[in-house]
């Protein structure tokens, strides 16, 4: 349900940058979004569909890159992914401690937009 | 023949709610306020916890509650029955709250009456994660009866709070609800997450929390 809300701030932003740059329609929006976020590609393309009709966004296509999640071990400095969405324990790959910080898959980021 | 240019702009999605809780942030610094948001699904227990906070803490401080409800004021009624003032927002069917919606809801608010402001947010354990709302402390309250699978489902949001509230342990007893497993993958997904079981029904854990709290609040209030 959210992703109403979320959609119409990407078409704002989207809308600033055209205008900003003289574009006159805009082709393609790159998005990043972290694995661990819970959004839906598609539900946000639907949404995008509704709210842009009318505007120089109209039409536009959305491509979701997906950035995996990935650890950084406090101790050997170690970069791992590991999945959060199952039982098993999360540990360093390299040197099985349990410090670590989330590096990356909270990424919620537009990142380019192709215009014409 | 038309030209293509590719634009960069690498800014966050939520950029606009974001500089709205961080004036939000810094309006509660001006005013001496630490604010609260409580997150957690349907029926955990926000509104209880509320009370239950307040109970302990009303001698010592000034509290306000803004509650958020999608249509009903139930809640708030809770709330003022206790001789708090609470301020109702209500979303008309969005499914979390954002900055904007707080800050209107703060502008009902004498803020020069309050040390301490809870933000009761929208039951849901999805959206309420993705957007700041310029508070000091973010709170999800998980019920025993939820499972303690909940964290797999809905990591963002255990990802996104400093404190992890377990309430309702006094349904463990007929729950095969694993505390251990709860705690460790917390942890594991938010390393520097603060967690306490609490019933408040029972009073359990409840007076460690709020000691807890208040010491944050002070900590916070002293140091502007």
């Amino acid at each position: 349900m959210h992703e109403l809300a979320v959609t119409r701030s990407i078409l704002k932003i989207v809308l600033d940058h055209t205008e900003k740059n003289g574009g006159k329609r805009v082709r393609k929006i790159f998005l990043q979004i972290g694995e661990i976020r819970n959004l839906e590609e598609e539900w946000i393309q639907r949404y995008f569909d509704k709210i842009s009709t009318g505007s120089l966004a109209e039409n536009a296509e959305i491509k979701v890159i997906k950035v995996p999640v990935v650890f950084l071990c406090k101790i050997c400095k170690n970069e791992f992914s590991a999945s959060f969405r199952e039982e098993k324990k999360i540990l360093c790959s390299h040197c099985n401690s349990f410090e670590y910080d989330l590096l990356t898959g909270r990424e919620f980021i537009i990142e380019k937009i192709e215009i014409e | 023949m038309c030209e293509i240019k590719i634009i960069d702009i690498k800014q966050n999605i939520l950029s606009e709610n974001k500089d709205q809780a961080n004036i939000i942030r810094q309006n509660l610094a001006l005013k001496n306020i630490f604010m609260v948001n409580v997150m957690a699904s349907p029926g955990a227990g926000k509104t209880s916890l509320i009370i239950e906070t307040i109970k302990r803490l009303k001698d010592k401080l000034r509290i306000a509650v803004v509650e958020g409800d999608i249509e009903s004021v139930v809640d708030s009624e809770k709330i003022i029955a206790q001789g708090i003032p609470a301020v109702q927002i209500r979303t008309g069917g969005a499914c979390h709250l954002d900055a904007p919606m707080v800050s209107a809801a703060m502008d009902q608010l004498n803020l020069d009456l309050y040390d301490l402001l809870f933000i009761e947010n929208i039951g849901n354990l999805v959206c309420p994660a993705e957007f700041d709302i310029g508070s000091d402390l973010q709170v999800m309250l998980l019920s025993i009866p939820e499972g303690d699978d909940k964290i797999l489902k809905y990591p963002l949001m255990f990802s996104v709070c400093d404190v992890l509230l377990v309430n309702k342990t006094d349904y463990l007893f007929m729950s095969d609800f694993n505390r251990e497993l709860l705690h460790r993958r917390a942890k594991e997904l938010n390393p520097g997450i603060k967690i306490f079981d609490i019933s408040c029904k029972t009073g359990e854990g409840v007076n460690d929390w709020s000691n807890w709290l208040m010491k944050k609040i002070e900590s916070k209030l002293t140091s502007l």
